[in-house]
């Protein structure tokens, strides 16, 4: 078993349209099963509305399943006696940066996490100074977070999970407020957590270039689970996507319409330098 | 009929030990009718820029002009400026407060001073243009999935009939097929009501398929100004300060490196397609 692992799951919840009236029973997530094996990078994608979201909260117990089990490092997250325990393996991470920080000073703010856990204070010094060094963000650990830049911030937040020590930490569309230099330096903090610590990581995103260097990509829709497979193959399948409102990175979308004309390329392009590569040899 | 910023400065805490210039010297004319994207990074002046299109912000010094007219002289109506000159901020949706769809759409023209059945009127052709169905008029906005409630938001905006609609990133957060419905609206508004259209975006391969004109904006000055095929041949340049061209822009350029004779200024999926075609002689 992985370490999260989901058997059958589905949440609903009910939706009271009118008073007097029958509630509307909603299928938010609907007959789910996967498995995440420790360490891996997993990328969800998926249009508003698809259940991506709600499927995420129930990776560290935010939301607890209406049908099924989901499993969080071997743990039952129905089970209420674990809580705790699901929500220090698996940390998670929100879109709005300003949400998220709550300390006047960086440094504070990453060291809230273990104190709320009471590890002693040497050792929330030690995971401060390990999590701020992880995110690139030792040289602003004495300053305001309230004067960092979206990218910062979230960078700050990610550093607040991992003093947690968490083995999965969720990512539910981290990027979305921020500018391209700010969605690269959260990515990049994110790759280098799961390449040099080994965290399991899950990253919701509505940015087809952030998936490319995931081992996995989970394609959401209705609240089902419609695709699963490495980037290329999931990108290689251009049409399905652009049916579930997806899309697929412009350097895959041009390999594709070269395809259409007649240009042997093959499928699933992700890079420049790959496109670039066929390409040439045809010259 | 032209918004025109003469020589603007804006200086946040000027005289204290936190004065910055978040403009610093712009000069710039936007033509009625012209559909402009504004890019640069977080901090770079672009929304400090567009409140001083419709008067939220007083220029520190330097002068703005609607339509020839100084906005900040004595007797200018900037009330009536901002029915002209309508701002959609980033997430509008937030913004939305009434219990029905079409009691927000109204909102503005009853500001406006029309009559309950103009109100309607108006709003009825705003959610027709974003493509928001009648069924939907009578439910609350806090019903709807996130691309619509912006569709209502900007309904909102439009059923003032501003001569000019500045968007500050209409497409942050949704997914890819929402981006595509918000932007193409906008193209149609634009080009069936003729009005000037002001797109701020984080988005390059955005603003490359939509705008005519691209302002660059790097700490608090006008960087750039040009059609966005003169802006990203300085793709070099945009990378230093912070932003990037399109990734087509780098595909013609690896291309044209190892030889092929392909157009460098090719911005879209279709434009390159098109040209690398014709390099191999396909």
């Amino acid at each position: 078993m992985g370490i999260i692992k989901a058997r059958k799951l589905g949440y609903d919840y009910y939706e009271y349209e009118e008073e007097g009236k029958d509630p509307e029973i909603v299928h938010a997530v609907e007959d789910v099963d996967l498995d995440i094996q420790a360490g891996q990078f997993i990328t969800v994608l998926g249009h508003n509305g698809s259940g991506k979201s709600t499927l995420a909260k129930h990776m560290n117990a935010l939301l607890v399943p209406t049908e099924g089990t989901m499993w969080v490092d071997h743990m039952d997250t129905a089970q209420s006696d674990d809580i705790w325990k699901i929500r220090q393996e698996a940390g998670m991470v929100f879109q709005n940066p300003d949400n998220q920080i709550i300390a006047t000073v960086v440094e504070e703010d990453v060291g809230f996490g273990p104190e709320n856990l009471g590890v002693p204070t040497d050792e929330i010094w030690r995971r401060v100074d390990e999590s701020l060094q992880a995110t690139g963000m030792v040289a602003y650990r004495k300053q305001s977070p309230n004067k960092l830049s979206g990218g910062q911030k979230q960078r700050v937040a990610i550093a607040g999970v991992m003093a947690m020590k968490p083995k999965c930490i969720i990512l539910d569309e981290p990027t979305a407020m921020l500018d391209p230099n700010g969605r690269k330096e959260v990515l990049k903090a994110v790759r280098e957590l799961n390449q040099a610590e080994g965290v399991t990581v899950i990253l919701i995103t509505h940015y087809m270039e952030e998936v490319i260097y995931s081992d996995k990509v989970f394609v959401m829709d209705e609240g089902r689970l419609v695709m699963q497979g490495t980037p290329r193959e999931i990108f290689s399948r251009v049409e399905k996507l652009k049916e579930l409102r997806l899309d697929v990175p412009q350097v895959t979308l041009l390999a594709y319409e070269l395809r259409k004309k007649g240009l042997p390329i093959p499928e699933g392009i992700l890079t420049i330098e790959e496109l670039v590569d066929e390409i040439c040899r045809f010259n | 009929m032209s918004i025109q910023l003469e020589d603007v400065t804006y200086t946040y805490s000027p005289g204290t030990a936190y004065e910055m210039h978040a403009l610093d010297h712009v000069s710039l004319e936007i033509p009625q009718g012209q559909f402009v994207g504004i890019i640069g990074h977080t901090g770079s002046g672009k929304s400090t820029l567009i409140q001083h299109f419709n008067g939220l912000m007083q220029p520190t010094s330097g002068r703005v002009l609607y339509n020839g007219e100084d906005i900040w002289q004595e007797g200018y109506s900037l009330r009536n400026l901002r029915f002209h000159v309508g701002l959609v901020f980033q997430y509008p949706e937030h913004q939305l407060f009434e219990t029905t769809v079409i009691g927000d759409v109204c909102f503005g023209p009853k500001n406006q001073g029309l009559t309950p059945d103009e109100c309607r009127e108006r709003a009825k052709e705003a959610l027709t243009q974003v493509e928001i169905p009648e069924e939907l008029y009578e439910k609350s906005p806090f019903d709807l999935s996130g691309g619509q409630k912006r569709r209502v938001a900007i309904a909102g905006v439009l059923a003032m009939n501003p001569d000019v609609i500045v968007l500050d990133e209409p497409t942050a957060g949704l997914d890819p097929k929402g981006r595509d419905e918000i932007l193409d609206r906008v193209r149609y508004l634009h080009d069936t009501r003729g009005i000037t259209v002001i797109l701020v975006s984080h988005s390059m391969e955005d603003v490359a398929r939509y705008v005519e004109r691209l302002i660059v904006m790097s700490r608090g000055q006008k960087k750039y100004d040009g059609t966005p095929r003169e802006v990203f041949s300085h793709y070099k340049e945009l990378e230093k300060i912070g932003l990037a061209a399109p990734q087509m822009t780098y595909i013609m350029h690896a291309l044209a490196e190892r030889g092929l004779n392909v157009d460098v200024t090719a911005m879209t999926v279709e434009e390159a397609r098109d040209s690398i075609l014709k390099a191999l002689g396909r």
